[in-house]
């Protein structure tokens, strides 16, 4: 997709920065794999409730009649 | 009911330097300790300490990815299609073309929705920025940027003003004014600066601060008043194609996604990346956080999207089928997060069940690719955006 565009930032590895690089992959490495994670059960439980709980908030979900969805009147009535 | 059971961020004195900034927490000599980022910087920058090599950190970087897998793996107990499964299937989907905004004169690139449901900014190739009422179709205001390819653009959250940027490498905000005849390109203001080009921007909650994603790999959070940078965050490999606030419930984090294929969620305050994710197998377009927080999808030019749930810390669905093998240039979620719609390279929008990992519904229209893809602010309609020239409102 982005050939068309400027070209792409390369990393920049040169001398001294490969360490202080390899420090950082090392640091970020070790904070993510510190986090506290839960089952994807648990979460893909919690998805679906969410889903549940605002189903009926959903327009493009549930279909409101033309009548309520301004986009689907030609001539919509605005109150202003 | 999104606990936040990553890293919390705090404010308060560096154990470096004493100093009370947003603290990352990092470890050293396996202990947990709190640094401000300069420290941290300056800390990866020391000469090599006692048995210390490139090749000893790379031994242990490539350690530490084998047990984040692993840790990753023991809560993979179900897959969410499975669990899914108990529920009800969608019925189908009757969405039809509502509106077509026409007065580009290039491909189309980006567009976001104004906060009063009905007015949309757009940005095109041509270097057009226009603002248009969607329930009319009539053009609002008009600017002309000095620069081809605006890729980026939003509005604020007032409605007063909208930013762009693109090749120029920057981000402008200009104020919307009610007189039609004023020249908006007058009012400009220049706030953010990179270093290529811009791919996308978003004000956070108030008309007040601004974050950018960047071609040159980084994203950036500015004042917009003074053009000040707050904050920069650096992780990404490569151009960092998109952005994402977190829904405002959540706190303050944003995820990335970019050319180097991965997907970084980062804190907005100390700068600190707290998760990645890289299972796309080429760039991530778009990302967009789901309606609760607790996750976020992908549009990649791998011809998936993916789903990625923040609190199993994995990619939990994938939306693919053998037929689709044009990239997903963007997606969003409808209101209730049930429905996510992605536009594609192949000019159709496909609409698939986030729960189910099934497609619901192909819609054609457009006649070139689909570049973005937005639902309205109360879930009525969803705009798209292609290289036809063309918007198109869906209901």
């Amino acid at each position: 997709m982005h050939s068309y565009m400027v070209s792409k930032m390369s990393s920049k590895m040169v001398g001294s920065n490969n360490l202080a690089h390899a420090r950082r992959m090392v640091q970020q490495l070790r904070v993510e794999a510190s986090i506290e994670r839960i089952k994807v059960s648990k979460a893909s439980a919690d998805l679906m409730r969410y889903c549940g709980e605002n189903a009926k908030y959903d327009p493009l979900l549930t279909g409101i009649p033309a009548s309520e969805n301004p986009f689907k009147d030609k001539k919509p009535c605005i109150i202003l | 009911m999104c606990d936040q059971t990553f890293l919390a961020i705090t404010f308060g004195p560096c154990d470096n330097c004493s100093q009370n900034k947003p603290l990352m927490n990092i470890y050293l000599k396996n202990e947990p300790i709190n640094y401000c980022s300069l420290c941290v910087e300056l800390m990866a920058c020391q000469g090599l300490a006692k048995g210390e090599t490139t090749n000893t950190l790379k031994a242990e970087s490539e350690s530490l990815k084998a047990k984040l897998e692993e840790e990753r793996a023991k809560l993979h107990d179900v897959e969410l299609h499975q669990v899914a499964e108990k529920i009800d299937a969608l019925g189908q989907f009757v969405m039809k073309t509502r509106r077509t905004l026409k007065g580009h004169g290039n491909k189309v690139l980006c567009m976001d929705w104004c906060r009063d449901k009905r007015r949309i900014v757009s940005s095109s190739q041509d270097g057009k920025v226009i603002v248009w009422d969607a329930y009319t179709t009539n053009k609002e205001h008009a600017v002309t940027m000095p620069c081809t390819w605006v890729m980026a653009c939003a509005y604020a959250p007032s409605g007063c003003a909208v930013a762009c940027g693109g090749l120029d490498n920057k981000c402008s905000v200009y104020p919307l004014s009610l007189d039609k005849n004023e020249n908006l390109a007058a009012k400009k203001k220049s706030v953010a600066m990179h270093t290529n080009y811009l791919s996308s921007c978003s004000f956070t909650n108030s008309d007040m601060q601004i974050l950018t994603s960047s071609g040159d790999g980084t994203c950036a959070l500015w004042d917009v008043e003074s053009g000040q940078l707050l904050q920069s965050f650096h992780g990404h490999s490569a151009d960092v194609l998109s952005l994402d606030l977190a829904p405002s419930e959540t706190g303050n984090t944003f995820v990335s996604g970019g050319c180097d294929k991965k997907a970084n969620v980062w804190d907005m305050r100390s700068g600190q990346n707290v998760q990645s994710f890289e299972t796309h197998e080429s760039d991530i377009n778009n990302v967009k956080y789901y309606p609760s927080g607790d996750a976020f999808a992908t549009g990649s030019d791998d011809a998936t999207c993916r789903l990625y749930d923040l609190r199993a810390d994995r990619e939990v669905a994938i939306y693919s089928k053998d037929s689709i093998i044009f990239g997903a240039s963007s997606v969003d979620f409808s209101l209730s997060g049930r429905l996510l719609f992605a536009g594609y390279n192949d000019y159709t929008i496909n609409v698939w069940d986030v729960l189910k990992g099934t497609r619901v519904a192909i819609l054609f229209g457009h006649e070139n690719r689909v570049s973005t893809v937005r639902v309205s602010p109360d879930g009525t309609a969803f705009c798209s955006g292609s290289w036809d020239n063309t918007l198109r409102i869906w209901a």
